[in-house]
């Protein structure tokens, strides 16, 4: 991978300015139920149908805290590097609205139950490491539907309640790169641990993200804004954008710039202000009178730790070592469990190289086209295993498998069966071949003459009048050591 | 049997086992007593028919081996009933009937009793009067000018009135025992966590306590055991065994040290509350208990803890009445934030509007940390205050409220006043304790006044013991005209 350096700036008449980001994430923690209820938290259900009365905050409703949701936090704590209080706080946030039932949400602010930890990103420039803040455990709020009705408004309380984890990074990123990166990051760790299934359709994943800019060099920090839940990371960094820009020329302007919370339109593609920092609500935060502290026992800190599974830059390490591959191919390849998984299992029956190569090619492009995960991928790592294999032992050449791999994806079919019943066996016998160049050349004889001449450009045709009578099948390397050797002759 | 409701709980439950009286005469005796009272306007709802219907159940398949066989009991109308109205004695759940049973009256319930109606109460039991409920003053049955106290004052009214053989209040800053207090009967506030909040209309969580309210001692026993027991569905419920607080029950009190603190006397406490107070040491002295004075440095601070704790909570724990979901909503109002604002200004009464205010603006940011966290500072040292003597007492004793029942009107229109009523019994609240007031004598005017008796976390069952001793002894009989009828 060649090193690249770092250069995403913003340039303004009056020189270059930094872009300062720091994320707020929010991520559904993958439980059967709520944080402190018991009610489902599938998704897609038909409005208000998995709401309980504490979900909606009837009189005399208590919280009791969901003892997965809390393991979860601790495990994404552990894939994030970072320290776990044995002591939180659950307190309760206070403000006014229709899909906040109990007039609070329940979250943890002065002693959330993780603590600062770190991640790595692979960045074309080196690797880089972002700082956690903390993580913190939060109730969900539901949904207010304002288009079902010219004049009504509708809540559905279905989401209400749901354990979120809130990341908070440190302002340590740089450019909408490396907040694509790190985002991907989040959630490749969260998918290896299942603790959140990263959906950012269905909004399991979304973002508060803080941005500011300075000039270069400059060592304080500017003032910074707050765009509020912003759901893709294509949104994302088109609101970074805009906001660095919008900050930049108001700075060129000699104006102030306000920090505020605001809005990105997807549509008009710009921020817009939702609230200044004057018009900042006072959430009153205070314990939870009706939740005792959280105390986590070192043992169970511990044993979690012990039963995580392996997380990608761990992996990642032991494909570069074990499989022999690159730093980039290893990267893409632990991306996504599913992906190191069926990379695995095609690795253990193959060779290792080859199947990095094909699979990030070939099965990637197929995938991508056709909108699956890998998952749902036509083609079973075996069948995939077996066709690496038949390219590498000769059998077949990297042209004929290309055809191949188009039918297993349309037919489900085994490679081996595929080029038997199709002849397309790669011709590898010496004789055979030498026999059908032989034809060839005392067919073409002015182009042999021709070419030894000394125009060599001849060569392409020869191969090409091979491969035409092979039907392709000819094995390209000893047709060009037997074509070599004959025209010399 | 002339008077079969003229009687102690344990009484009557006695008659029922020895059918003296079948379940279904004893619910119609209590029914025929609430409707020729309803100038006392301790109910806000009755449930005639159901309770009937449950007697008539219970008579024809009695089980006798229950706590509370066949006993109708009215209960305090912040508990929530299932698919009976539950107001908590506000015009924002006027409409409100809830689809659940709170956990409390589940088990009287399970222990063989049934509901004969809601009583009427301070408007989200904040109020020491009863005069705060949106469904009217209560008249405290001991004579027709003067409150029964409150915020459980339906619960103390029904109970002195003979409307029902015991019942059960919420005890956050005294609402339990101020009115026992004022009405010549027995409450306890149990140790925080002994009975479950769970649907229980919060006010204050981290106070809130449900406790029985009584004619005497034993009945006080029966109830607590009948209500109280771990609840998983209550974060804060205390995991423990149960106890059998009225069978072990033992009235020798000899060698137990009763800890008096000095800083209970206070100005302008009328003198009869001083020669109760008196009389209660040298009955328990000649019990054989032993006197010890003590200190609890950190007492004059326990009002203005409790006036900004108790608010702060309930500013939030009262922000789910918002009109949206179930309850009260305005018609007017064009948008959420008007809907809002009309829904709680029409829906709340001042009361409860001036604690919001207060609870809002003591949590607010530039004030959190001058009032609600030195607050929390300054209740961790009443608490241990409290630890502190308890390490060379038992018990503590003291007068439960600074004076008797005040007149209806009186004190309205000066909160700080009302507030005052409370002096005794806050930091009990604030500290998490059990404590008990039971009836020991009346003031000048023939009005009752109570002791109370203060015992460690989780120690109701000596205070009970030491409360059946001085009852035995103290020769106190509450004796009320029933004027009404």
């Amino acid at each position: 991978m060649s090193k690249e350096k770092f250069d995403y700036f913003i340039k303004g008449e009056k020189g270059k300015y930094e872009v300062v980001i720091g994320l707020e994430v929010h991520a559904q923690v993958l439980s059967k139920s709520k944080l402190f209820s018991g009610s489902s938290t599938k998704f897609g259900a038909d409005p208000n149908n998995q709401v309980s009365l504490i979900d909606s905050a009837f009189p005399g409703m208590l919280p009791v805290i969901n003892e997965e949701c809390i393991k979860q936090a601790v495990r994404t704590g552990h894939g994030l590097n970072a320290k776990i209080n044995n002591y939180s706080v659950f307190d309760r946030k206070n403000y006014f609205y229709a899909d906040l039932p109990q007039g609070y949400q329940i979250s943890q602010y002065k002693n959330p139950i993780v603590g600062e930890g770190k991640v790595l990103l692979d960045m074309p420039y080196g690797s880089k490491e972002i700082g956690i803040e903390r993580l913190h455990l939060e109730q969900d709020a539901g949904k207010s539907i304002h288009d079902m009705d010219p004049s009504n408004t509708y809540v559905d309380l279905n989401r209400s309640g749901i354990a979120l984890m809130e990341i908070v990074s440190k302002p340590d990123l740089r450019s909408p790169d490396e907040v694509n990166a790190y985002i991907k990051k989040l959630r490749s760790i969260m998918r290896y641990l299942g603790t959140c299934d990263g959906n950012m359709q269905e909004g399991s994943l979304r973002a508060d993200v803080n941005v500011s800019v300075r000039k270069e060099g400059d060592t304080n920090f500017g003032t910074r804004c707050e765009i509020k839940n912003v759901n893709s990371i294509k949104f994302m960094q088109m609101a970074i954008e805009y906001e660095a820009a919008r900050q930049v020329e108001l700075i060129e302007n000699g104006k102030k710039i306000d920090q505020e919370t605001r809005l990105f339109d997807t549509k008009k593609n710009e921020t817009r202000s939702m609230r200044s920092k004057e018009d900042a609500h006072d959430y009153r935060y205070f314990p939870d009178p009706d939740l005792l502290p959280l105390k986590l026992e070192q043992k169970l800190i511990d044993d979690l730790k012990k039963s995580l599974p392996e997380l990608p830059d761990k992996k990642k390490e032991r494909f570069v070592k074990e499989y022999g591959l690159n730093a980039y191919e290893a990267n893409v390849l632990v991306s996504e469990k599913e992906i190191s998984d069926y990379y695995e299992e095609v690795a253990k029956l193959s060779d290792k190289k080859l199947a990095a190569t094909w699979m990030m090619g070939d099965l990637f492009a197929m995938l991508n086209d056709r909108g699956l995960d890998i998952s749902k991928s036509p083609i079973s790592a075996k069948h995939f295993a077996e066709l690496v294999q038949a390219i590498k032992s000769g059998e077949i050449s990297g042209r004929i498998a290309k055809e191949v791999f188009e039918i297993m994806v349309e037919s489900g079919d085994n490679p081996k069966k595929i080029i038997e019943s199709k002849g397309m066996k790669q011709q590898s016998d010496p004789k055979e071949l030498e026999k059908m160049i032989n034809e060839i050349l005392s067919k073409n004889k002015d182009k042999v003459d021709q070419y030894k001449a000394g125009k060599e450009k001849l060569f392409g045709f020869f191969v090409g009048q091979v491969m035409k009578l092979s039907g392709g099948k000819a094995n390209p390397q000893l047709t060009n050591e037997i074509l070599k050797k004959l025209l010399k002759g | 049997m002339a008077n079969i409701t003229n009687q102690s709980l344990n009484e009557i439950i006695d008659n029922v086992k020895t059918k003296k009286v079948s379940s279904t005469e004893l619910t119609k005796a209590y029914i025929k007593n609430i409707e020729s009272a309803k100038k006392l306007n301790a109910f806000v709802t009755t449930t005639f028919d159901q309770a009937l219907d449950k007697a008539k159940q219970f008579d024809i398949k009695p089980n006798f081996d229950q706590l509370l066989p066949g006993i109708p009991l009215a209960v305090k109308d912040l508990f929530c009933t299932k698919n009976t109205k539950t107001t908590a004695g506000s015009n924002i759940l006027n409409n409100f009937i809830p689809s659940y049973e709170s956990t409390v009256t589940k088990n009287l319930w399970d222990n063989g009793s049934f509901l004969l109606g809601k009583l009427n109460c301070d408007e989200f039991a904040m109020g020491s009067s009863n005069e705060t409920s949106h469904y009217g003053n209560v008249i405290n049955p001991v004579g027709d000018q003067l409150v029964p106290g409150g915020s459980s004052g339906g619960s103390s009214s029904a109970l002195a009135a003979d409307l029902t053989p015991a019942t059960i209040g919420t005890d956050t800053g005294g609402s339990i025992r101020q009115p026992a207090s004022f009405t010549g009967t027995v409450g306890l506030k149990p140790t925080y966590g002994l009975c479950s909040r769970w649907g229980i209309v919060a006010f204050a969580s981290s106070l809130d306590q449900a406790g029985p309210m009584t004619k005497t001692i034993k009945d006080c026993a029966i109830m607590l055991e009948s209500m109280s027991g771990f609840d998983e569905k209550d974060s804060t419920s205390i995991n423990k065994k149960k106890e059998q607080y009225s069978k072990n029950l033992k009235d020798n009190i000899k060698g137990l040290k009763i800890g008096i603190p000095k800083e209970y006397r206070v100005d302008n406490m009328p003198k009869e509350v001083d020669e109760l107070w008196g009389k209660g040491k040298k009955i328990l002295k000649d019990l054989g208990a032993q006197l010890i004075d003590i200190s609890l440095p950190h007492t004059k601070y326990a009002l203005p803890t409790y006036y900004i704790v108790a608010p702060a909570e309930a500013s939030s724990n009262l922000a789910r009445y918002d009109g949206v979901r179930y309850g009260y909503r305005s018609k007017q109002g064009k948008d959420l934030i008007e809907m809002y604002e009309k829904t709680r200004s029409e829906g709340f009464g001042d009361e409860v509007k001036r604690r919001i205010l207060i609870g809002t603006y003591v949590l607010s940011s530039g004030y959190y940390d001058a009032f609600y966290l030195k607050a929390q500072k300054v209740r961790q040292l009443i608490k241990k205050d409290f630890d502190d003597s308890f390490k060379k007492i038992d018990a503590i004793l003291t007068p439960s409220t600074p004076s008797s029942a005040f007149k209806i009107g009186e004190k309205t229109n000066d909160p700080v006043s009302m507030y005052l009523n409370d002096i005794f019994t806050v930091p009990v609240n604030l500290a998490g304790l059990p404590a008990l007031s039971m009836p020991a004598g009346v003031d000048k005017q023939g009005h009752p006044l109570g002791l109370q008796l203060i015992g460690k976390a989780l120690d109701e069952q000596k205070i009970l013991n030491i409360g059946y001793a001085f009852e035995k002894n103290c020769g106190f009989k509450n004796e009320i005209k029933k004027w009404w009828s």
